[in-house]
């Protein structure tokens, strides 16, 4: 198994260290607003990102759509068959990134999809064409480092980190195995469950980073159930970055672009500050 | 055939199996596999399953020579397993109380399982009930509505049957939701996957529950006075996941005389893509990863999981079990097709000639197994998989011949 030590921190490795940065040690995290690439649709997927971004958001998770997102709720599920009902395809999706680079898009971003799309792409043209897109890193929720040795491989020769998650119920000895093999910053699902906002975050969420934040020094980004500012304002207490998704996409269908970007602002502004809000 | 290795340490028949779940379920495969391993060195766990499955499912099954049938085609002796005789009137309730004991044991008192005919929805059920589990069954729209009984029969039996009304609606659909449901109770909740795929340990858990099947059966066949006294020269199985297949070819592995024939769902016909052949269509059909394993996927050119067709519920899947892939590539099983049409006469046929009504599922290794008696001498024998009865397919049936029901 590769369990060899990664070289040392490449252009695209660094630039998740570089968006971190402000936020390690501190009470404030990252914002990173997670759009599924197509969606409302192909055309207006540039547009909603850029409003993200307008927004305070510090880095990005864009989604390439798979037809059988068993770790994604009905928000997601949903937001990515329409996406593939109009069409979207990987290879469209990393045209829309590399449309977004060529505006001017300078923050980090990870691409988050299923492993199959990619095996039909082909691991290595995946990869490769990723990079070339602008993406930085690789989020495959269906992927343990089990199964992960070709594509790490492949993503530390073009200089992408492969960004591993942790899960409530992962053990020690996880923990341990995968901070090990983790490269840009690890995902930490809050909750014991699938993609979607959540009235209340589990009790234990503070512990659950502390338990890892003892593995490692590589940034911890938590995700999954995160919705409101309050809640993401607590999250960053303990995180460094905080991860949102499925109450974006809610707030499109209730109020189009203007109240995601409008959302948007008040959780990168939540996360951001250091007054003192509620505790989790 | 010399050291049948499969799966390794890590769940990998050759290049297919693998663990290919989120983070949230790793730990609980990996406690699923220490317990699977622990149970199957443990004589009193074993003791309490053969003892169920003797007393409860009314195993052994027998073989049953099928005589009119195979005087009507006129060629090899076809015998049936006869798994329509089980409790629950399928194959499914013996890994379902092997699992179902295995959650027992783990000290997981909610029981959650995905079914496509029912079959395994039914049996599960049945399994819960027995041992006082908690037991929620999802099952596609559109499968609901083509095995009505079964979704009636799992109700009575206590279980709470929650439809899926995403994607095809059918069993990929129903297996997405089992998973996110595990995922969100993984704590307290074992899933009872019915078939020999998933995430291992899954298939390996299956195929031992369901070995049993080949057990019996080569001992009868060898058996002169309830079977020809000697090893088929083929067995038959109709393939969806492929657990019946895998039971019953399994103890004949390494005999190698021994042809053993999968049978996919061949819809419609292969060139149309109204079909589940995983094997039979290179255009479509690809390895991929889906539901936690590598092996043949339909798909289409961007890796979206491919809507697939039979008239069969059970064998209407994307996907085929990740030793079926292996055992393909070795050349030791071969893989072929029955349409809608070939599967419906042989229904009928069987029904009319021997008294046996098979489920729709079964009757694709039936008519195989007819195409191949006309090929092979009066000599050879031919086993075939029965691996349910048909009770739940009537009102399919019906509704595609009619009343008069004189096909064959």
């Amino acid at each position: 198994m590769g369990l060899q030590a990664v070289d040392p921190p490449q252009r695209e490795l660094t630039a998740w260290a570089r968006g971190f940065a402000p936020y390690m040690g501190t009470r404030r995290a990252a914002f990173m607003p997670y759009w599924p690439l197509g969606y409302p649709s192909p055309q207006q997927t540039v547009d909603y990102v850029q409003r993200l971004v307008a927004a305070g958001a510090d880095m990005l998770e864009l989604g390439i759509p798979f037809s059988d997102p068993l770790a994604d709720g009905p928000t997601i599920q949903e937001a990515t068959q329409h996406a593939l009902a109009q069409g979207m395809t990987v290879a469209r999706g990393l045209h829309i990134l590399r449309t977004l680079r060529e505006e001017g898009l300078r923050i980090p971003v990870a691409l988050m999809t299923y492993i199959n799309p990619i095996l039909a792409y082909g691991q290595e043209r995946f990869v490769k064409d990723a990079a070339e897109a602008g993406a930085n890193g690789l989020i495959i929720p269906d992927m343990p480092p089990e199964e992960g040795d070709e594509l790490e491989g492949l993503c530390r020769s073009h200089h992408l980190a492969l960004i591993y998650l942790l899960a409530p119920t992962s053990t020690e000895e996880r923990i341990r195995l995968i901070v090990r093999r983790a490269t840009g910053f690890l995902y930490l699902v809050s909750v014991t469950g699938i993609t979607g906002a959540r009235e209340q975050l589990p009790p234990d969420l503070a512990e659950f980073v502390h338990r890892v934040r003892e593995h490692t020094s590589l940034p911890l980004a938590v995700g999954f159930g995160i919705g409101r500012p309050d809640q993401a304002r607590a999250v960053a207490r303990v995180a460094d970055g905080v991860i949102v998704g499925s109450a974006l996409i809610r707030a499109d269908r209730e109020g189009g672009i203007e109240a995601v970007e409008a959302l948007a602002r008040s959780l990168a502004r939540a996360v951001h500050t250091d007054e003192e809000g509620s505790t989790l | 055939m010399g050291e049948y290795p499969w799966p390794d340490e890590h769940g990998h028949y050759g290049p297919y199996g693998g663990r290919f779940v989120p983070e949230t379920l790793m730990p609980a495969l990996e406690a699923l596999e220490r317990a699977f391993r622990e149970a199957s060195r443990d004589a009193a766990f074993r003791q309490e399953l053969d003892h169920l499955l003797r007393t409860y499912v009314g195993r052994p099954t027998p073989v049953t020579y099928a005589r009119r049938l195979s005087e009507h085609v006129g060629g090899a002796r076809i015998y049936l397993k006869r798994e329509d005789l089980a409790h629950t009137g399928a194959h499914k309730i013996n890994n379902a109380l092997g699992q179902a004991l295995l959650a027992v044991r783990m000290g997981k008192r909610r029981i959650i399982a995905e079914t496509g005919a029912g079959q395994h929805g039914v049996a599960t059920a049945t399994a819960a009930a027995l041992l006082g589990l908690e037991c929620v069954v999802y099952m596609g729209t559109v499968d609901m509505e083509r095995q009505r009984p079964n979704v009636f029969r799992m109700r009575l039996l206590g279980a709470q049957v929650r439809g899926v009304d995403s994607g095809s609606r059918t069993l990929k659909d129903a297996i997405n939701e089992a998973i996110r449901d595990w995922v969100t109770h993984v704590r307290t909740t074992h899933y009872l996957l019915g078939s020999a795929l998933g995430p291992h340990p899954y298939p390996l858990i299956v195929r031992e529950f369901q070995s049993v099947i080949g057990r019996e059966a080569r001992a009868q066949m060898l058996d002169p006075r309830v079977g020809p006294g000697r090893l088929p020269d083929v067995v038959v199985a109709c393939v969806g996941g492929g657990s019946n297949a895998i039971g019953i070819f399994h103890p004949f592995l390494e005999d190698e005389g021994v042809r053993l024939v999968g049978v996919e769902a061949g819809g419609q016909g292969i060139a149309g893509g109204a079909h589940a052949a995983r094997f039979a269509d290179p255009r479509r059909a690809r390895v991929g990863v889906l539901h936690g394993t590598r092996s043949y996927v339909l798909q289409d050119e961007d890796g979206q999981i491919a809507s697939t067709h039979s008239v069969s519920a059970g064998l209407d899947y994307a996907s085929v079990g990740p030793e079926h892939a292996l055992l393909r590539d070795m050349g030791r099983a071969e893989y072929t097709y029955a349409t809608d049409k070939e599967a419906l006469d042989a229904f009928a046929l069987l029904s009319r000639l021997e008294g046996i009504i098979p489920a729709l599922e079964s009757a694709h290794a039936v008519a195989h197994a007819l195409k191949l008696a006309r090929e092979l001498p009066r000599d050879a024998v031919i086993l075939v998989n029965l691996s349910g009865r048909g009770d739940k397919d009537l009102e399919t049936v019906q509704k595609i011949l009619g009343e008069g029901a004189t096909v064959g």
